[in-house]
């Protein structure tokens, strides 16, 4: 019963803001939206204990949802201890977030809609993760791809923002296809939807079995969009088109980790499928490597972030695709920490730079900015992996994971850190070190963020420093609490690595971060070296910063053919058929009706002619017939 | 033996025809309002005729009952109509009605 109340916590809060809207007093709306989400969060902490204390899962059905002949689906929760992790990152970091927002929109004249989103965002992400079968999982992932979408869009008054939510949207839209069939497929094989039941029926097929290999990859296709791997990440960056609490909450913390989420949920599946693991692994290891090169090349502070997010996707995929369930989950959730961080620390930039996002304008913040610049600094170190801060722990043990995996996709993906660990401290160093290069009137009017906004940031900060305890390497003699919590849900690959390995893996990522730091530093704050202008770019540089030329190609790909269909559709089906058949009927009555209106003279007399003709003739027919 | 019944049936008939004629010709081809009018009334009447008449032969009260309600629906069709012919002379000073077509297309 109590799992009903946390995702109905939100939902009210979306429905008081949204329907109230402009008419509630303005301080209280953040605090519908907030409280609401802290209560789930309460509901999220008591179950999370529970479990801690050796209960094993929750379940519950709130009615039928659809019964038709021997198809039936629940619209059942159920909380096992991987959604009560899930549970926690999404209220908790959502929470922080509402908060947050309080500050950052409170000057938006659509405060309230915004605040409403966020809260139908959170409910439905909370269905998402809550639900007890396939398809409440999948109207959980509509849900939020549709909170993704109005988020996106937004400021809506803006015609490029409106573009980019129709992106994310459409290029959603491919993946939900995928995702779709897969349950389709799921059905047709095990007759029910329902988590367990699926599980446990799968267990019996062998490995290797074809159809479980097919439901697989077509559920990994639903996670390609939203999750933003290749080839369906290209929405993900220009989603940062919406407000930065929507980039920290939605594309980055919670709903794009759903298809990590995804994949975890089904891991019984595609620990049946080797070769549907293998593409995961590689998918994630592609877009990890690719979107960090472009993240080398950014100058938007956003979509660095964005692109970082992408890569750190792919990461999670990675430990997924090699088995290693438990540690996608870890970096899962330090992900969310860290990565959540360092958005509202961009948004604080942004804030108040006066919504300036490019780092050629910006240097110098850090003794502007000091509460914005600290954060964002233990952001920076958490997701490049230096030792003690999260994201050092969560990286390592997909790291180590992958070396037991291949040894190729170990060094692929150690390259990949390194990049990550560039991109980012590029981005640091031109935004809080150097000098001021922005305008006279920004410079006069920097001013670090009121304490609404701070304060999440602060807690947050503290998350990505210690959040990584939760899952200490062996060699520190500390339990691995997250993976001995999920064992029971999705335990995967064991994390045994040869000591000796881990402490090599330790000192080299000490000793290759220090390199960065001190040459990053070296390059952009002592040599003051600054990102080229877009048209001084060439060679390499002009590739990255231009993203690969990826959506030109996909422009050429799919858009220009489509467009030619189109316009022939148009030119000949529309113009040609449809439009010559509707205006022909219009023109027939029209000059009928013309030539017909004469027949209303006016005259008394002609009617009454008319009429006594009618009745003759009405005399006549009876008569003869 | 009533006397109505000494006369033929026929002859009620053509009579009644011959009425109906002279009133839908009426109707037709005078263009008086009043006239139009009067026209009318000797259609009903011609129908009134006929309805007695069959009454009588069928020995059905209901024929006349018709009739009965036919002259009330004309008493109350005289009066509406003479008050919109008054109206139409104290407008335009006549009461032909091919005079009034503005009511067209």
């Amino acid at each position: 019963m109590i799992l009903l109340l946390i995702p109905l916590f939100p939902l009210f809060g979306f429905l008081i803001n949204g329907w109230l809207n402009k008419s509630m007093p303005k301080g209280l709306v953040g605090w519908v939206a907030s409280l609401s989400v802290l209560a789930s969060f309460g509901i999220s902490v008591y179950l999370f204990i529970q479990l801690l204390s050796g209960a094993n899962e929750f379940q519950f059905t709130v009615f039928d949802w659809m019964a038709a002949g021997s198809f039936q689906v629940d619209f059942g929760f159920m909380v096992d201890r991987l959604t009560a992790i899930m549970l926690l990152v999404v209220t908790g970091v959502g929470f922080l977030i509402h908060v947050y927002s309080i500050g950052y929109m409170n000057d938006d004249e659509d405060y309230p809609r915004f605040m409403a989103y966020m809260n139908l965002f959170v409910f439905f992400m909370l269905l998402l993760v809550l639900g007890d079968n396939f398809i409440m999982m999948f109207a959980g992932w509509e849900g939020v791809g549709l909170c993704s979408y109005l988020l996106i869009g937004f400021w809506f008054k803006n015609d490029n923002y409106n573009e980019a939510a129709n992106k994310a949207f459409i290029m959603n839209r491919i993946g939900d296809l995928g995702f779709l069939l897969g349950l389709f497929l799921i059905y047709q094989t095990f007759g029910s939807f329902n988590f367990k039941e699926v599980m446990g029926m799968a267990s019996t097929y062998p490995r290797y079995d074809s159809t479980i290999t097919a439901i697989t990859l077509l559920l990994f296709v639903g996670a390609m969009g939203k999750s933003a791997q290749i080839p369906l990440y290209t929405w993900l960056p220009d989603a940062m088109a919406g407000p930065t609490p929507v980039s920290a909450l939605i594309h980055a913390a919670t709903m794009v980790t759903a298809g990590v989420y995804m994949v975890v949920r089904s891991n019984v599946l595609y620990a049946l499928a080797p070769f549907s693991s293998e593409f995961v692994a590689v998918i994630g290891l592609a877009t990890a490597l690719f979107a960090a090169t472009i993240g080398l090349k950014q100058n938007d502070i956003k979509k660095v972030l964005a692109y970082s997010t992408v890569s750190q996707l792919g990461y999670m995929f990675v430990a997924a695709g090699v088995g290693a369930y438990s540690t996608a989950i870890f970096h899962l959730v330090t992900h969310a920490f860290f990565k959540a961080l360092l958005f509202l620390c961009s948004g604080s930039v942004i804030h108040a730079m006066y919504g300036e996002q490019d780092i050629r304008n910006m240097g110098g913040l850090k003794k502007y900015l000091p509460i914005t610049h600290l954060t964002f600094l233990i952001g920076t170190l958490a997701i490049s992996g230096v030792p003690v801060f999260a994201g050092f722990f969560s990286k390592d043990e997909i790291l180590a994971m992958t070396y037991s995996h291949s040894f190729l996709m170990f060094t692929l993906l150690a390259f990949g850190s390194v990049i990550t660990a560039v991109y980012m401290f590029r981005l640091y160093w031109l935004t809080f070190y150097g000098e001021f290069r922005g305008t006279k009137h920004q410079l006069e009017h920097l001013h670090e963020s009121p304490k609404v906004m701070t304060v999440p940031l602060m807690v947050l900060a503290v998350l990505s420093a210690v959040g990584g305890f939760i899952g200490l390497p062996e060699i520190f003699h500390a339990p691995h609490f997250l993976y001995n919590f999920l064992e029971p849900v999705a335990a995967g690959a064991g994390h045994h690595v040869s000591h000796t390995f881990e402490y090599v893996l330790i000192f080299t990522s000490i000793v290759v971060l220090a390199i960065i730091i001190y040459s990053t530093r070296n390059y952009y704050v002592v040599k003051g070296t600054l990102p080229e202008s877009d048209a001084e770019e060439k060679g390499i540089a002009r590739i990255l910063s231009r993203k690969y030329f990826v959506d030109e190609l996909y422009a050429m790909l799919f858009r220009k053919p489509l467009d030619v269909i189109s316009g022939l559709g148009y030119r000949f089906v529309e113009l040609g058929i449809i439009t010559k058949t509707v205006d022909g009927i219009q023109e027939g009555i029209n000059t009928a009706a013309n030539g017909l209106r004469y027949l209303q003279t006016g005259r008394a007399g002609s009617y009454l002619f008319i009429m006594v003709i009618g009745f003759l003739a009405l005399m006549i027919y009876a008569i003869i017939l | 033996m009533n006397i109505l019944q000494t006369i033929p049936l026929n002859h009620y008939i053509m009579l009644s025809a011959l009425l109906f004629s002279i009133g839908a010709m009426g109707v037709l081809l005078r263009r008086n309002a009043i006239i139009l009018l009067m026209c009318v009334e000797l259609m009903l009447n011609a129908v009134n005729l006929l309805f007695a008449a069959f009454s009588v032969h069928h020995a059905d009260g209901g024929g006349q009952v018709m009739v009965i309600f036919i002259m009330t629906v004309a008493a109350a069709e005289v009066a509406v109509g003479l008050a919109i012919i008054v109206m139409m002379f104290r407008k335009a000073g006549t009461t032909d009605i091919n005079l009034f077509d503005t009511l067209k297309w």
